[in-house]
């Protein structure tokens, strides 16, 4: 099969002007997903390392900046908001279950409730009885904090696209990748399907709602999606998805073990980081020498597949900066923390308004820069879903 | 290239097998066609060529079929990627990324091809297939004929020698079906692909076939030949064919061009006469659908804009246009799927999208373009009782209009397993038993082969002549040719033709039926119309 066709080269990124083309961070093009889980992860990490409501929100806030300077348009990108609904509720949950069950703190009444007689074989749990400010303080700072960590998460879902994080993915997880980025997929396919069949419900004259219309519903949209997902799983099948190369018994044998060890240190490693009172001099090497062994079995665990890749993402400056930007704020706080400054843990009893504690303000807001730093993204070239008009299939010089 | 060597295959649980001893050789570069009735082994035969059958599918081959020299007995689908790309029927169920281009390049990835020479294919196919324009588009976004030529590029990227394609223009208007054959001809003429394809639509594909083979199910040998001798008495044929037959031209015209030449004595013969006048409804009569200035959008899209129809009992309304003309978005007008912007829509004097469960069963009924969404029972007699109580009608009515519909169904049978006419029949039966003055159909020929297109028309002329209006959204335009009283032609989401079929499709480069193409300018449609014609003059004679 030999034809020849000019190779144009051209990327996907639109041709600017040239004045525009100087400064390099003008340049759309997407960021390497990995730079935006060590950012979010970062950040992720300095909000675990403080209760102070203060910094807590200053990292809520730099999150959602970022978020809504550089999040695409794209179904994925939008789970930021349901991410936003969640730590809300989880901050509820948190501050209802200390009102109501947690131990009860400090002398500062706001509301007199009636509590709940127990025998005395449940000593130490308490239902109801009055509701002091420190109870509602400790709930709430522990919820924002649970809140903020997830809300890190969300952060780094709505910008990195799952289907590029696929392709940096190390070969040796592939598989389980693709695995799930097509359940991702899946869903929205899933939400159509549903609304598909509700409306051939509603031809039928069947009520669409309630719990007939939902379960009448149902064997059709599986039974679709199952019948599409044996067509996908035939159609990778027959392009080669799966391929593996043979690879002796000892070498599989010790990745395995590599894999293993390398993950229990990084589970041991991440208590110490991040538990309370943990000491950091055994987390954090643990932790380094976890990832390190992970890192080297999935290396060679990679050997089995022969999978190459198609455009990776590049790793420039940009991925470096925003990566930085994450990681210092969660070495500055978690120092902050570690050296127990002032303003870090904000006292509880007896109630007071919390202080900003400057240096760890402003390393959190170095977190800002991936707003600016991070290169703009990409418009795809026909926004609109109107097809062009037939392209004939004729010779190359099609992209000349 | 391809071949099988003595092939019978069983599925699990089956006593008859699909296919029996298949002998069959495809050399190098030929486009072949398989052809044949819904249910007769033809994607059997497809999906045996890379060892999706047995290896994905189960059941049991005996025999050898080998392609480019390797035995699928020991090569799973995986280990022949690079020998046998595979389009399925319907390819945006097996695109695996989200982007053409990372689609285009996934298939080389998974085979580990070095980064320059996945860079330099995608660039090569991308020109190829003239999508350059649609590079960093979402899959999601593309119109059905794009989405079909990105499925073949994707498995053209991994050089294959062989290409295998399962229906490829069913679910495409005639514009965009040209553009996939057009795509596919360059690969056999300048690249030399083997190319193995199914297609019912024989009208759209017979003639750039090198070799049909005919697939006569329940077992039977295969026929294998030059097109112009298989059609000769095969059972399925385009209308070119079927003129040629009873013509009796030799050798058979496959294309239009063919006909033509071959037409001019029938033509002349025929001079002065006229196809009868299909029946047209009473001008004075009382619409049973009216549509005035209708706007729908969705998002920044706008679907339909300032739509003015009227239906007329007694009407079969053919609706066509590209994909994404808005001829779905108008029969979900007129069902009351979606709230107009502007404008009013009355079906039997009542605003559709005002009414719920059997009151507008009793208005409108629609099938909807996968009958499947419509059903939920497991068994076809429970199908039809729950039809029967959705729309309070009689106990027994839906089974007794299927049974009219279509005689042979088994009451145990799962809807699922019913061939694609069966389960169109069968959610009709459902639709119909409310009695809706309206009915509605979304391309209801897709999968269905030329018998049970015939059999749809029957039952179309028979709803026109029980005063039922019917307006159906098709591609098809044999079946408009046949069938149609009237046709609507959308583009953009206005109505840009409305008049008798005659006078809107002949000259029509897009929309005219063969029949219509190879006797112009005198204005006949159907190979049934010149029949009774030649039949009547040799009475008469």
């Amino acid at each position: 099969m030999t034809y020849t066709a000019p190779v144009t080269g051209t990327t996907s990124t639109p041709v600017l002007p040239s004045s525009r083309r100087r400064a390099p961070m003008s340049q759309p093009r997407w960021l390497h997903p990995g730079a935006w889980w060590v950012w979010a992860l970062g950040m992720a990490v300095a909000a675990t390392r403080t209760t102070n409501p203060l910094l807590l929100l200053l990292i809520l806030g730099v999150v959602w900046i970022v978020v809504n300077a550089r999040r695409p348009d794209a179904p994925w990108a939008r789970s930021f908001d349901a991410f936003l609904r969640l730590g809300a509720m989880v901050i509820v949950i948190r501050m209802a279950f200390q009102v109501l069950f947690g131990a009860r703190l400090g002398t500062t009444m706001l509301l007199g409730l009636p509590s709940l007689p127990l025998p005395d074989w449940m000593a130490g749990v308490r239902v109801g009885g009055d509701i002091t400010l420190e109870s509602m303080m400790t709930g709430f700072y522990d919820g924002l904090r649970l809140a903020v960590l997830l809300i890190c998460v969300g952060a780094a879902n709505s910008l990195a696209s799952p289907a590029r994080l696929l392709k940096s993915v190390p070969a040796a997880l592939y598989e389980v990748g693709v695995a799930l980025v097509i359940a991702l997929t899946f869903a929205p396919m899933l939400v159509s399907d549903i609304q598909r069949v509700r409306e051939a419900q509603r031809l039928r004259g069947r009520a669409t709602r309630g719990l007939r219309g939902v379960a009448s519903a149902a064997l059709p949209v599986f039974e679709g999606a199952l019948d599409r997902s044996i067509t996908l799983a035939a159609a990778m099948d027959s392009r080669g998805y799966g391929r593996t190369a043979p690879v002796s018994v000892a070498r599989r044998r010790s990745t395995s073990l590599l894999l293993l060890g390398g993950l229990v240190a990084i589970t041991i490693g991440a208590y110490g980081v991040v538990a309370e009172g943990s000491p950091l001099v055994v987390g954090v090497p643990l932790a380094v020498v976890g990832i390190i062994a992970a890192a080297l079995s999935l290396r060679l665990a990679g050997a089995r597949s022969i999978r190459t890749r198609y455009r990776p993402d590049p790793w420039r400056w940009q991925e470096w900066l925003v990566s930085a930007s994450g990681i210092i704020p969660a070495i500055v706080v978690g120092a902050a923390s570690a050296a127990a400054w002032s303003g870090m843990v904000p006292s509880i009893v007896p109630p007071a308004w919390p202080d900003l504690p400057l240096l760890p303000a402003v390393a959190v807001l170095i977190g800002t820069l991936p707003a600016i730093a991070a290169p703009p993204l990409p418009r795809p070239r026909a926004v609109t879903s109107a097809p062009p008009a037939r392209v004939p299939a004729t010779t190359g010089d099609v992209a000349a | 290239m391809i071949r099988f060597d003595n092939v019978s295959v069983v599925y699990d649980g089956e006593t008859v097998p699909v296919l029996r001893n298949v002998t069959l050789h495809i050399p190098e570069g030929e486009l072949v066609l398989v052809v044949g009735r819904t249910g007769s082994g033809k994607s059997t035969l497809l999906r045996a060529v890379n060892g999706l059958v047995p290896h994905f599918t189960g059941g049991t081959l005996t025999g050898r079929v080998t392609v480019d020299g390797r035995d699928t007995r020991d090569h799973l689908p995986r280990d022949l990627a690079d020998v046998v790309g595979v389009v399925p029927q319907d390819p945006s169920s097996a695109f695996v990324t989200d982007i053409v281009e990372d689609e285009l390049a996934y298939g080389m990835e998974s085979l580990g091809l070095a980064p320059d020479v996945m860079r330099r294919r995608v660039e090569e196919t991308l020109d190829l297939l003239g999508l350059t324009e649609l590079r960093d588009r979402a899959l999601q976004s593309l119109s059905g004929g794009q989405r079909q030529r990105v499925a073949i590029g994707a498995v053209l990227t991994t050089h294959p020698k062989v290409l295998v394609l399962d229906e490829p223009t069913s679910a495409l208007d005639p514009g965009a079906a040209e553009e996939v054959l057009a795509a596919l001809q360059r690969l056999v003429h300048d690249l030399g692909v083997t190319v193995l394809l199914a297609e019912h639509r024989l009208e759209r594909v017979v003639q750039y076939a090198d070799r049909i083979v005919l697939v006569p199910g329940n077992g039977e040998p295969l026929v294998s030949g030059r097109p112009a001798d298989v059609m000769i008495d095969a059972p399925v044929a385009p209308p070119v064919v079927e003129l040629g037959r009873i013509a009796g031209w030799s050798p058979l015209p496959l294309s239009v061009r063919d006909a033509r030449r071959a037409a001019d004595e029938l033509r002349r013969s025929l001079v002065g006469l006229r196809p009868p006048l299909r029946a047209v409804p009473d001008a004075t009569a009382i619409p049973v659908a009216t549509m005035r200035s209708v706007r729908v959008g969705f998002g920044h899209v706008q679907a339909l804009a300032g739509v003015d129809i009227d239906v007329t009992a007694g009407e079969v309304v053919a609706l066509m246009g590209r994909n994404g003309a808005g001829k779905s978005t108008l029969l979900g007008s007129l069902v009351g799927l979606h709230r107009p912007s502007a404008g009013t829509v009355r079906v039997a004097g009542d605003d559709p999208y005002t009414l719920r469960g059997p009151e507008l069963v009793r208005h409108v009924g629609l099938v909807p373009q996968d009958p499947r969404d419509l059903l939920c029972s497991d068994r076809v007699s429970d199908e039809c009782r729950a039809g029967d109580a959705d729309a309070h009608a009689v106990p027994g009515t839906t089974r007794a209009l299927l049974a009219l519909l279509s005689p042979d169904i088994d009451d145990s049978t799962h809807p699922r397993d019913l061939s694609e006419g069966q389960r169109l029949t069968l959610a009709l039966a459902v639709v119909l038993a409310a009695e809706p003055p309206l009915v509605l159909l979304d391309e209801p020929t897709r999968g269905l082969d030329y018998p049970g297109k015939e059999q749809l028309v029957i039952t179309l002329q028979g709803l026109a002549a029980r005063g039922h209006a019917v307006v159906m959204a098709t591609h098809d335009v044999e079946l408009a040719a046949a069938v149609a009283t009237r046709v609507v032609v959308l583009a953009d989401g206005e109505v840009v033709a409305d008049g008798p079929m005659a006078d809107v499709v002949v000259g029509s480069p897009m929309f005219a039926p063969q029949v219509a193409k190879v006797m112009a300018p005198e204005r006949w449609l159907t190979v049934g119309e010149i029949e009774r014609e030649i039949e009547r003059g040799r009475e008469l004679a």
